[in-house]
């Protein structure tokens, strides 16, 4: 089997089960990754730091390992599948919901839905602070954006820069 | 598109979409991605409105795959369908992951320096607080009773706290905040 069918079928796979986000199934990527030998523990490692420091959605980082398996086409191929069945999905909800936008029930789905997606996005914050060891300056960074971009017209770019500056100068 | 609510005078044109999501793509470093959809496409261009953006939130954050790429897809197709969903996730994906492609042997190198890991540090606790304030302006308007709160409470506890997997917290919470929607109604 040629790295492209194999990128293809895992990623897509790897797609549907990313239930929570892509960060849902890192460990496993990780893992198929390296018994594909497409990359070592430490390349992976590498691959996911640079995914943090480049813009972009997160699981980008499927890009990166498509292209130390497979070159350009394995990038594309990667990304494709990580991206097609899960977007697919979500467009045929989408297409459902804006046929039903009129219909009697959807005010009371939308209103139903509302609190899960606001507790999910303050569950999201949690599991971030939780699992990245933060430390008294990182909740002080935090805490201050948070008040910032809450309160200030700042633009946000402004503000995770700053954040990124007192990070590197307090040695974070 | 039919259906289409008087809130959007008209829908936006592709290009338009496009042209957001590729900023959206360049501008979202961390996380808070979708703290960034929410503010160019609901507060500041007002092209979804912030009910509608709440319930397809939440469905993205409930199926499987990454949630920015998710919603991406989600507001393409519902401000313009199949072409919308198209120009906002060419918009979204295709640049970063073009630069990545470009850069990526050269920033690879940058691995292991301490100041770059105290600075991403800086950068990933500020793109946190930018999920926060998100959060917290979107409770606004999804967290308008005692039994929205309770829901809110719920999920945070049993996610953010216990580490409760996702899917069994959904089964329960999904029906009971419907039901609490429609009881009230």
């Amino acid at each position: 089997m040629s790295p492209l069918f194999r990128l293809a079928v895992l990623f897509s796979g790897l797609s549907l089960l990313a239930f929570g986000g892509g960060s849902a199934v890192l460990p496993d990527m990780q893992r198929a990754a390296m018994a594909q030998h497409w990359v070592t523990g430490r390349e992976f490692v590498d691959l996911f730091g640079l995914s943090r420091v480049a813009p972009g959605p997160g699981s980008l980082i499927v890009t990166l390992i498509g292209q130390k398996a497979a070159g350009v086409p394995g990038a594309a191929v990667a990304t494709l599948a990580m991206f097609t069945p899960s977007c697919l999905l979500v467009y045929l909800a989408a297409r459902f919901w804006s046929r039903t936008r009129e219909a009697p029930w959807r005010s009371v789905v939308d209103r139903g839905l509302a609190p899960i997606g606001v507790g999910l996005t303050y569950a999201a914050a949690l599991v971030l602070i939780r699992g990245t060891e933060h430390t008294v300056p990182a909740y002080a960074i935090t805490a201050v954006a948070t008040l910032l971009l809450a309160a200030t017209p700042l633009h946000p770019l402004l503000v995770l820069g700053a954040g990124a500056v007192v990070g590197w100068a307090v040695g974070l | 598109m039919p259906g289409m609510q008087a809130d959007p005078p008209r829908p936006p044109r592709l290009i338009a979409i496009a042209a957001v999501f590729t900023a959206i793509g360049l501008m979202s470093f961390g996380s808070g991605m979708s703290a960034w959809i929410r503010r160019e496409v609901v507060i500041r261009r007002r092209w979804m409105d912030e009910r509608s953006f709440l319930a397809g939130l939440t469905l993205c954050q409930i199926a499987p795959g990454p949630s920015g790429v998710n919603l991406a897809t989600l507001v393409g197709t519902m401000l313009r369908g199949t072409p919308g969903m198209l120009a906002a996730l060419l918009g979204m994906v295709v640049p970063p992951a073009a630069l990545l492609v470009a850069l990526g042997a050269g920033l690879a190198a940058l691995h292991d320096r301490p100041w770059l890991d105290s600075t991403l540090a800086g950068l990933g606790a500020a793109a946190i607080g930018m999920t926060l304030s998100n959060a917290i302006g979107m409770s606004r308007s999804g967290v308008r009773s005692l039994g929205d709160f309770a829901v809110l409470v719920g999920i945070v506890l049993a996610i953010g706290v216990f580490r409760l997997p996702l899917i069994a917290v959904l089964v329960l919470a999904v029906p009971v905040s419907l039901a609490l929607a429609a009881w009230r109604r």
